[in-house]
């Protein structure tokens, strides 16, 4: 039977995440179809026809999914389930709100943040933090799960899928306010080659514009630590960490972070981790490939410079 | 309006657990446990609407081995006003938890379910989901501000890229992100006071929910270790390795 993906999307850009989802589906089997629920939305279908491995996109465009609301998002799903052995979405703010959603409504369990195919029922994902992986087989009939994209390749975009409108249009009791989007000319930190990331060793929010210059130099995307959040010196959705996003980025530079359990869940598998910290103790250093034992008010202006 | 909490007793978010020799799951003997530090922030917030008066009582409820009633105390202390205990050795799924508590839910007519948005053990971030798919209800996930205003709900979500806001009619479920609140801690008058506040022990078979079995955890492995890294000297010694050694800039 085949796989539906849900595609994540802001109505104008199919987000990266999807064709990286795509790529975990083709480690299930080979019919894909690709769910994009928005309002006004052509210009995300133009992209998401053209992912490999996708051979149909079902298009449901009415302004009550604008803001991709769990709860009709969710009755719209169900409304396709009979033909899904499968039902997949990046592990993304609305995946995750979405999915168990799914899931309950199908009386089936949901497997999270899966970052291996081992079967078409078998799969793999951790637990505590990073600290072990589960190896679960699902009993149910349908299979519901979100996937870590950092653990799965971009799908290449050759392909000319067939476009399928939906008309069902489900009003959902929950309405949309308002959003407040954080604003940078950086990349996305989820696709970024490279993240720059300070920690509460910053001292401060102006401090920051130092990593900046670095991330700007290296055509790097900037990340936080929980700590530096906290402290107010960046908006949240910079955090990198178990409860903020999880990153695997070619090259991850480290700077003022000490390396706390919940933030090395968000960041461990980059390919190249560095760190800068002048505490040789810190526990960044035993994850890092390169550390550098370094205050860093000196060693990233010297970095920049260099570049 | 009455707020059911559901808390969940997890291992200290501060302590590295290990794997078992036999692959078979985590090794929690003898590990520090606490409340599921998002189920704190939870309780907090319900606390701090019983205070402002949207809310009349905060009731919490728990799943599992007479353990948990250790944290169902934690949370009394912290201004729960009474708890409910499921008693039961079996590890379920967040599914079968949400139609636990989906009985829970309805015979205490809450008005508000808030959770924590994830427990730090299993990681799923699915119960408050399913709960409110199965009671129908919307939901709010990854709450960063919550208001309540007659018989409505205001909510401020954490989402990827920034800050949506959502309104919602009640009953409803909410989760709870790190940065809803800061939690208090518990005194020790309220600890005492905690002890003598109602705890109702009942069994799964009282609620006559029937559960399902869904998945098999077939194994579980460490993840694999880093090769060791090295330490160097100077930034040029530094760009240097990224680029002949590494060659990621």
């Amino acid at each position: 039977m085949a796989i539906l993906v849900l595609a994540e999307h802001d109505n104008t850009h199919l987000k990266l995440d999807t064709a990286k989802v795509v790529s975990a589906a083709k480690a299930i089997g080979t019919e894909i179809h690709l769910l994009v629920a928005g309002f006004e939305c052509a210009e995300v279908v133009t992209f998401a026809k053209a992912l490999d491995g996708v051979s149909k996109v079902l298009v449901a465009d009415a302004a009550v999914y604008q803001a991709q609301l769990a709860e009709n998002l969710a009755a719209l799903v169900l409304t396709l389930a009979d033909d899904y052995e499968h039902i997949l979405s990046a592990a993304s703010s609305v995946g995750k709100d979405t999915l168990p959603r799914i899931a309950a409504l199908l009386d089936v369990s949901q497997i999270s943040e899966v970052v291996a195919v081992v079967s078409n029922d078998t799969f793999v994902r951790p637990i505590y933090a990073g600290n072990a992986l589960a190896t679960v087989q699902s009993l149910d009939s349908k299979k519901v799960m979100t996937v870590r994209s950092s653990a799965f390749d971009v799908a290449a975009s050759s392909g000319n899928a067939d476009v399928v409108t939906l008309t069902q249009v489900i009003e959902a009791k929950t309405a949309f306010v308002s959003q407040e989007l954080t604003v940078s000319a950086r990349p996305e930190l989820g696709s970024a080659g490279i993240i720059v990331s300070g920690g509460r060793g910053m001292g401060s929010s102006e401090n920051f514009a130092l990593l900046e210059t670095l991330a700007d130099k290296l055509g790097a995307a900037v990340g936080a630590s929980r700590a530096a959040v906290d402290a107010g010196f960046v908006p949240n959705d910079l955090q990198v960490g178990q409860t903020g996003k999880i990153v695997a980025p070619d090259l991850y530079i480290a700077v003022g972070i000490s390396g706390a359990i919940q933030h090395l869940a968000g960041m461990k598998d980059s390919k190249v981790i560095v760190a800068i910290n002048k505490d040789p103790e810190a526990p960044i250093f035993q994850v890092a490939d390169y550390g550098l034992e370094a205050d860093l008010f000196e060693a990233v202006p010297a970095l920049s410079n260099l570049l | 309006m009455k707020v059911l909490v559901p808390v969940k007793r997890v291992v200290d978010a501060n302590v590295k657990v290990r794997v078992k020799a036999d692959n078979t799951n985590v090794d929690t003997a003898n590990l520090k446990m606490a409340l599921n530090p998002f189920c704190e922030i939870a309780v907090e917030e319900a606390v701090r609407l019983k205070e402002a008066g949207s809310a009349t009582e905060v009731v919490v409820v728990s799943i599992g081995t007479k353990a948990v009633q250790e944290q169902l105390r934690t949370a009394m202390a912290l201004g729960a006003d009474r708890a409910i205990h499921i008693e039961t050795d079996e590890e379920l799924v967040p599914l079968s938890i949400a139609k636990l508590l989906l009985a829970i839910q309805q015979k205490e007519q809450a008005g508000l379910v808030i959770f924590g948005k994830q427990s730090i053990d299993g990681d799923n971030n699915q119960t408050g989901q399913m709960l409110a798919a199965l009671a129908g209800m919307p939901q709010a996930t990854f709450a960063s501000e919550l208001k309540i205003d007659a018989n409505n709900a205001t909510v401020t979500r954490e989402v990827d890229g920034g800050l949506q806001t959502l309104t919602m009619p009640l009953p409803a479920v909410v989760t709870v992100d790190l940065r809803l609140n800061e939690p208090r801690y518990a005194s020790l008058p309220n600890i005492m006071k905690a002890k003598r506040k109602p705890l109702d022990v009942i069994t799964m078979a009282d609620l006559g929910v029937s559960l399902k079995e869904h998945q098999k955890v077939l194994k579980v492995t460490p993840p694999s270790e880093r090769k060791a890294g090295i330490m160097v000297a100077s930034v040029e010694e530094l760009i240097e390795k990224l680029k002949t050694e590494a060659k990621v800039i």
